[in-house]
């Protein structure tokens, strides 16, 4: 009897559309984020995590329609991602029907955000996202840095003692992806996952990199992560959360069947 | 028509509730209101909350709902309390240096670390991270119309920082544990909370909601 290993789909949402594609059968509109969370929600999903990737003003209107449809039928919790800059932001995702909201870059160029959204909303609702590369070279201490503007943009800032940080200014989880893992599917970034899972006290959600099931368990064992985030493996049939959750469990992890 | 008021002091989403009823429910009326008349209008009154307990006690003072709840929970028509909903409802919280609540059950409201104020520790050797966030297994341990339906050991959906510790354990309906074994719903008469958030906890969380809308308050 323990708490379970959550398993998170993440669904990149554009103007109120599902992009990089999901391919389901026997769903009826692929490209509505709605649909495939209720897909999702059906197969046993513990959270769904949207990230907007929306770049105007109009699409993030629909964002916050997207998220009402979704919270009227879809009863887990949501986190929505990208673009949160202001409490104001946080509010109207929240009143809309998100459970938490993740910060990413916002909380570089202004950490006192952070401090101001958790003392506003509390931390329960405040994921910090972090974008980690690893910097150090081979046969050097392992260093992980910041990165911004998807992975483009170094900050010089430690990833390690950035979570610490943000852990410090009210962030209530932290969303770790590892970049230069992200899309290759060559797992986490295991060394990055368990130096931040062991350096904070709040729960960390792994992300970027899971190409198979083995992934997902190695990010709960060795990288100590709280939950497994990953979209493709899911989106494209590849596996289901039921064959997911299977899997972690025969192999000892606590999970929601 | 039967109606449910959801108690709004200005803290949290309450959204999600409100849409979870409206599903397992869609021919009663919710009205989401902190006005004293419709809550008293209502058959049935629920009491949500996210957020720092000090802050939450300071809206239901100024705004008088707690004599709403005092009225609701008196006039014996189904009450349910959520999260910090049902933290509330006990009387004192450690939170934020230590708050006093609306003292309808006894007991203290503490943080998950162990005696020195450290982290706990499972049996397993695994370091517990506060929150307590994700899905956690429920045991009954009342037999209770608002259980109907719901297998014992359920996982339902939790994230919070402090948990109840009840001083009477004859009312506690359900238990959990997480590093240390604590009290996730309390029932007594027409009264129920849960630590847990059942708007969240996926079809056990609407069967348990389903069930508070059938429930004619006895116990």
């Amino acid at each position: 009897m323990a708490l379970a290993k959550r398993i998170i789909p993440c669904l990149d949402v554009e103007n109120g559309r599902v992009v990089k594609g999901v391919q389901f059968v026997d769903i009826r509109d692929a490209g509505d984020p709605v649909e495939v969370a209720k897909r999702y929600d059906e197969e046993g999903a513990d959270e769904i995590t949207f990230l907007d990737i929306t770049a105007t003003h109009e699409g993030r209107d629909t964002m916050v329609h997207t998220v009402e449809r979704m919270a009227s039928q879809v009863f887990i919790p949501l986190t929505v991602g990208g673009g949160i800059r202001t409490c104001d932001d946080i509010r109207t995702m929240l009143n809309a029907g998100a459970d938490k909201v993740s910060i990413n870059s916002a909380a570089v160029f202004n950490p006192e955000f952070v401090r101001e959204a958790a003392e506003r909303f509390g931390s329960q609702c405040i994921v910090v996202a972090i974008d980690a590369k690893k910097v150090s070279g081979e046969g050097e201490e392992d260093k992980w840095e910041i990165f911004t503007h998807g992975g483009r943009k170094p900050t010089g800032i430690d990833a390690v003692e950035w979570a610490k940080k943000m852990v410090d200014y009210g962030a209530g989880e932290i969303l770790l992806t590892s970049m230069d893992q992200d899309g290759v599917k060559n797992g986490y970034d295991l060394g990055v996952t368990r130096a931040i899972s062991e350096a904070v006290n709040v729960p960390v959600i792994a992300s970027g990199g899971v190409g198979n099931l083995d992934h997902l368990v190695e990010g709960c064992i060795e990288g100590k992560a709280d939950a497994v985030l990953a979209a493709s493996i899911f989106h494209f049939n590849e596996y289901s959360i039921p064959e997911a959750k299977q899997y972690m469990k025969e192999r000892g992890i606590e999970v929601r069947l | 028509m039967s109606s449910i008021a959801v108690i709004d002091y200005g803290m949290g989403n309450l959204h999600s509730v409100a849409k979870a009823l409206e599903h397992v429910a869609p021919n009663v009326e919710v009205m989401v209101t902190a006005d004293p008349q419709k809550v008293s209008d209502a058959d049935r009154v629920l009491l949500p909350g996210v957020g720092a307990i000090r802050d939450c006690m300071a809206e239901i003072r100024r705004l008088g709902v707690d004599q709403e709840v005092a009225d609701a929970i008196a006039s014996g028509k189904p009450f349910l309390g959520i999260c910090v909903g049902y933290q509330a409802l006990m009387q004192h919280s450690q939170e934020n240096g230590g708050v006093d609540c609306l003292g309808h059950f006894d007991g203290e409201v503490r943080y998950f670390c162990n005696e020195q104020g450290d982290e706990l520790i499972e049996t397993n050797g695994e370091r517990l991270k506060v929150p307590h966030m994700g899905w956690n297994e429920v045991r009954q341990s009342l037999d209770h119309p608002l259980w109907e339906g719901i297998a014992d050991g359920s996982r339902f959906y939790f994230v919070h920082s402090y948990y109840v510790d009840a001083a009477e354990k004859a009312l506690v309906a359900g238990n959990c544990h997480y590093g240390v074994d604590f009290d996730v719903a309390l029932a007594r008469d027409n009264v129920f909370a849960t630590q847990f958030h059942p708007e969240k906890s996926h079809t056990v969380g609407l069967q348990l909601l389903n069930n508070f809308l059938h429930w004619d308050g006895k116990f």
